[in-house]
């Protein structure tokens, strides 16, 4: 890896517009390094051809970014992950791209994804899963694991992802990265595909806090065009915080510290100490619905998605199959060749829930719950700054691990669904390194801390001060290390 | 498929025993009252453009097969 692409987004930032720095010549390395992709990460990489044209930047002046192939790009193919999509480019374009084109950030392809967003692990995607750039026989996370591992990966300065329920911060966690979720409401959804349009977010994965704050505060915003965006206001300042003095983190007494794998509480533990030599202090807090996140998560996610799905038909736009017989048979047709079995799973499952005489105890059960989560955190946010967590139950699983056992692989959101159904913003930060269960080399392990509605602020402060004492610098094998 | 979507469901239904009697259901997160915004002309995708990606495009429309078996 040569030295220009081991600066960070922000560094790379500042030397561009101080002149130091050759914008075009920057790019241009990113592109050869995403390029030479062995981890099946991109799903379309932009080399110049006609496409360029729509995605052409007039101030080249940002570190160029890989988009997860979930937003619209005009012109540009965009599948979700989905043989159904296959092809497909769409007419328009979704505002984060549009942002981020015209801030001034060259598109440098599309990232590899779970269908639809749906997965923990990427298995899910039609184009073949993503590898870990720590360890190619594991996982990277999901459903934003492309997006991950060309960060961890060096084939991209930073990267865009969605969260509906752990979708950037556990894959983050699985490629020893940065990811935000932001409050829902933060950054527009247009063009964005939908899945479940009540938790879907957009959000940054970055190699440091700082990354992720220049990259939030460039997506974030109103748009006229998504009538549930808000944005915030003041914008977003680069962190700068020092220590965490003054500030109270929780750690849910609720937490089945068991159920976590035990190099991924050694580094939790670890963390907290960091914490309080920083200056904060930590508290137990209580969040007694949270255990019922992954319920009410499994009911409302897929009960939103069967409807968002039922554009997929072979009309408008994507995949017909079948078109020789009557309509009913080209819906079916297509619908059955188009999507993969999770798709199919949660579409099933979301019309189970919402069918007559099921939808008071599946659906209306499910949003009494979710009522419940916010509640708690609420409560917990009167006595406490941040609540904390390890990001995920365990470090990157193997390959095929949990594909034959899908209630398995949804456990494994158990930490990061809440924060989705409540709304509230959560970043994971790379805590250090763990073996994992059943031996092998060591992988990054993520930590969790989840903020107020809209204290975006004060959450990326406060993770910079903690990524600042935690000092983490390790880098995928290959790589290099500090010295590489 | 049956066996893990009942697995799934055995889950999900350990909800179904709460006592949540006079809780408010939870739709949307954020407290947001409806804005209507000015009633201005917008830009719309021309339909050529609009029909561009459909699989079968025919005279300005979209064609389906018919919706009768023949």
């Amino acid at each position: 890896m040569t030295g220009l692409l081991r600066l960070t987004a922000l560094e790379a930032h500042e030397a561009m517009v101080a002149g130091d720095l050759d914008a075009a010549e920057y790019t241009a390395a990113w592109r050869e390094a995403a390029a030479g992709d062995e981890l099946n990460a991109y799903l379309w990489r932009d080399e110049g051809g006609e496409e360029s044209r729509a995605i052409a930047v007039e101030r080249d002046c940002v570190a160029p970014i890989a988009v997860k192939d979930i937003f619209t790009t005009e012109g540009v193919p965009t599948t979700a992950g989905s043989r159904i999509l296959e092809g497909y480019r769409p007419p328009y374009t979704s505002t984060a791209v549009r942002k981020l084109l015209e801030a001034g950030a060259p598109i440098l392809g599309k990232t590899n994804m779970d269908e639809f967003a749906m997965g923990s692990s990427n298995e899910n995607s039609a184009y073949g899963p993503v590898l870990n750039p720590w360890d190619r026989e594991r996982v990277p996370g999901g459903s934003s694991g492309g997006s991950a591992a060309v960060v961890a990966g060096g084939l991209a300065p930073w990267s865009i992802g969605t969260d509906t329920g752990g979708s950037i911060r556990q894959p983050a966690a699985f490629c020893g990265i940065v990811g935000l979720k932001p409050t829902y409401g933060a950054i527009s959804r247009y063009g964005m595909i939908a899945f479940a349009s009540s938790l879907d977010q957009c959000g940054p994965l970055t190699r440091s806090v700082s990354d992720a704050a220049l990259l939030f505060g460039i997506l974030q915003g109103r748009d006229p065009l998504d009538s549930t965006s808000v944005g915030l206001d003041g914008g977003v300042q680069l962190p700068d915080r020092e220590n965490l003095a003054g500030l109270r983190f929780g750690v849910p007494a609720e937490l089945a510290r068991d159920a976590v794998d035990a190099g991924v509480r050694e580094v939790f533990e670890r963390t907290l100490t960091q914490i309080e030599s920083l200056g904060g202090e930590v508290v137990e807090v209580s969040l007694p619905s949270a255990e019922h996140g992954i319920s009410a998560y499994y009911v409302i996610a897929p009960a939103e998605a069967s409807s968002n799905l039922a554009r997929y038909d072979g009309v408008r736009y994507g995949m017909r199959a079948g078109g020789d017989g009557d309509l009913i048979e080209m819906y079916e047709t297509t619908r059955s060749e188009g999507f993969g079995p999770e798709v199919k799973r949660r579409i099933m499952l979301g019309t189970y829930a919402l069918s007559s005489g099921y939808y008071e105890a599946y659906y209306g059960q499910a949003q009494k719950v979710r009522t419940r989560i916010a509640e708690d955190f609420r409560g917990a946010f009167s006595a406490v700054d941040f609540v904390v967590t390890p990001t995920a139950p365990s470090v990157a699983f193997k390959l095929g691990e949990k594909t034959d056992d899908p209630l398995s692989m949804y456990l494994n959101d158990f930490f990061t669904v809440p924060m989705s159904l409540a709304g509230i913003p959560a970043i994971s930060i790379p805590a250090g390194l763990a073996e994992p269960e059943g031996g092998g080399p060591q992988l990054p392990v993520g930590f969790q801390i989840a903020a107020p509605a809209f204290a975006e602020q004060k959450l990326l402060d406060a993770a910079y001060a903690l990524e600042q004492g935690i000092g983490f610098d390790a880098r995928p094998p290959g790589l290099g290390g500090a010295d590489g | 498929m049956v066996g893990e979507l009942s697995g799934i469901l055995e889950h999900v239904d350990r909800i179904g025993n709460l006592d949540l009697e006079g809780v408010e259901p939870t739709s949307h997160v954020v407290a947001l009252e409806n804005v209507l915004r000015a009633d201005e002309p917008w830009q719309s995708l021309p339909r050529d453009v609009a029909l561009a990606p459909a699989p079968e495009p025919s005279e300005g429309a979209f064609r389906v097969p018919s919706p009768q078996a023949e």
